[in-house]
């Protein structure tokens, strides 16, 4: 409670993150992925990025990181360029699949970006107990990840992100790979880390469900070029937890999403999608 | 195993362990022996000529009466065999390093380095005797050097870019350059790829040694006393040289796969081994 009124204030400050006009054109196939966004995410608010395979949510949730140029336009993070707020360590970021290095166990991977940061091994340790206890895998610091589930290996990645308490938390579908009552679960923790940590969290994803639940806003993508089709203000009251997929008005937000979805002409290709996302093959690795 | 305590279960299972590793060997154990006896009774029972098939008690007398010369002769080879493995694989991974950075280059030289696996490079063992002297250690190291080399390059390499985009993604989050992500993601990484290239590259150093001893080398040699005791129908001492020889190539390589135990043990782990 005390978070939602914290949020509600910092809400005039500068943007969490703030997308100006910003178009993405890959040149193999010469794709227009993203459409002239805009978008301000505020300090503290939990926005959900919803949207069919191929609608360039993971390539916006990316160009925030500044893992991506943007072909036009600026992506600002913490009133910075994404370029400065990337060499800033200003965010923490978790993929669809947790990578996680197998070469460490679970301490050394929560530990990896405080390595990085340069910070000596007392704070360190002390960091990663504190993440351990966060994430709540006590009795498994010594395991390597093959050792792990697969939601115990979300939860290391998740620890890893929040170690060095980025203000802004991008998630890539963390939890589209899990079973469904795993993913309730890491859901109702996601939000409860949420609300100790303060963080800004932007959180793409394919369910509709998971999105109401979860955020302040839903921001409905439509397909290839990736355009907003429509933002979604949840009214949920928080904190949110098991009720408030019951709540009255949970069942209407989904309803919202969905239309927005549907004049995106995007419903058909929702959840389950697993299309190869285009930033791989621009990689090329 | 079937007490009851507490602390009887971490102690049952390293029995169970150990158990299992015993049960493990014994079959391969038996056959060896068993292999050995059945060559033994055969020979004997057939009444084998020595030159076809010397009898194993014979070879191993042989190599208890020489065991001097043999063991000498093993040495020289193996420094042979080793220094090219060295040469060799340190040239290849720093080869792979220098390509894993210049992807482009990589893309044009590849396929003459794949297509260099298939090329039987042992025949190339009389021309580099001449070069660098066939009486000369160099002359051997080269050849092994040359046979080790491509086989390394091409596993490292693969080690080395085969790492999932996010994981570099993950590292360019940390604000890491190429040096970091190199360090701490592509090199662990290609550790597997490298050290089983490397357990390969064991086997090749000692054939390429070897089979160039044959062409022509100092009479020192391993690989001259099994080709000319051969020609002087010492057949129980040509056995007995490649006995030795086999000995010292298994020990290299079981030596380098300790090695990857001790780097790597999450890998083992990881294989379930």
């Amino acid at each position: 409670m005390s978070g939602a009124g914290s949020r509600a204030r910092s809400r005039d400050g500068a943007a969490a993150v703030s997308i100006k006009g910003l178009s993405k054109r890959f040149q193999r196939g010469d794709v227009l992925a993203l459409d002239t966004i805009d978008l301000d995410v505020h300090p503290g608010e939990f926005v959900s990025l919803i949207g069919p395979s191929g609608c360039g949510k993971s390539t916006l949730l990316r160009i925030i990181g500044d893992l991506i140029e943007p072909s036009e336009g600026t992506a600002q993070v913490n009133g910075k360029s994404a370029h400065q707020a990337r060499m800033d360590r200003d965010y923490g970021i978790v993929f669809q699949d947790a990578v996680l290095y197998d070469w460490r166990n679970v301490t050394r991977n929560i530990g990896l970006p405080l390595e990085m940061a340069g910070w000596d091994k007392g704070r360190r340790e002390e960091r990663i107990r504190e993440m351990v206890e966060l994430v709540e895998l006590a009795g498994f610091e010594k395991h390597h990840p093959w050792q792990l589930s697969g939601g115990m290996q979300q939860r290391v990645s998740i620890a890893r992100a929040l170690s060095f308490s980025p203000a802004l938390l991008l998630m890539d579908e963390p939890f589209g790979a899990l079973d469904e009552m795993t993913r309730e679960r890491l859901n109702n923790e996601l939000l409860q880390i949420w609300s100790e940590t303060g963080s800004t969290v932007v959180f793409v994803t394919h369910s509709i469900a998971e999105s109401v639940f979860l955020s302040t806003r839903v921001v409905v993508m439509s397909a290839r070029p990736g355009r907003i089709a429509g933002i979604v203000e949840i009214d949920l009251p928080q904190p949110r937890g098991p009720e408030t997929r019951e709540h009255p008005l949970f069942a209407e937000h989904i309803t919202q999403v969905r239309r927005l979805l549907r004049e995106g002409h995007a419903d058909e290709a929702i959840e389950g999608d697993t299309e190869v996302p285009l930033y791989v093959a621009e990689e090329g690795l | 195993m079937s007490s009851a305590g507490v602390t009887a279960v971490p102690r049952g299972a390293l029995g169970r362990r150990v158990g299992r590793r015993v049960t493990d060997w014994l079959p391969a154990a038996a056959v060896l022996v068993g292999g050995i006896a059945l060559w033994e009774g055969l020979v004997r029972a057939l009444d084998v000529q020595r030159f076809l098939l010397p009898a194993p008690s014979a070879i191993a007398e042989t190599l208890w009466e020489r065991r001097g010369p043999l063991f000498d002769a093993g040495i020289y080879t193996f420094t042979e065999a080793f220094g090219g493995f060295v040469i060799g694989c340190t040239l290849a991974v720093l080869a792979a390093i220098g390509l894993a950075r210049f992807r482009r280059l990589a893309r044009s030289l590849m396929p003459f380095a794949i297509a260099a696996n298939a090329v039987p490079i042992i025949a190339f063992a009389p021309i580099t005797n001449q070069w660098f002297g066939p009486l000369e250690k160099t002359s051997k190291m080269a050849i092994a050097a040359i046979l080790v080399f491509f086989p390394v390059l091409v596993n490292t390499l693969r080690g080395l870019t085969s790492v999932r985009p996010s994981s570099i993604e993950l590292m360019r989050s940390y604000a890491s350059g190429e040096i970091q992500i190199f360090r701490r993601v592509r090199l662990p990484n290609a550790l597997p790829y490298i050290f089983s290239a490397l357990k390969v590259a064991t086997v090749l150093a000692m054939i390429g040694a070897i089979v160039g001893e044959y062409f022509l080398s100092s009479q020192e040699a391993l690989g001259f006393q099994i080709r000319n005791s051969a020609a002087l129908f010492q057949f129980e001492l040509a056995w007995a040289a490649i006995v030795v020889a086999s000995v010292l190539g298994i020990l290299f390589y079981a030596s380098v796969a300790l090695v990857e135990r001790l780097t790597m043990g999450w890998h083992a782990s990881a294989r379930g081994e």
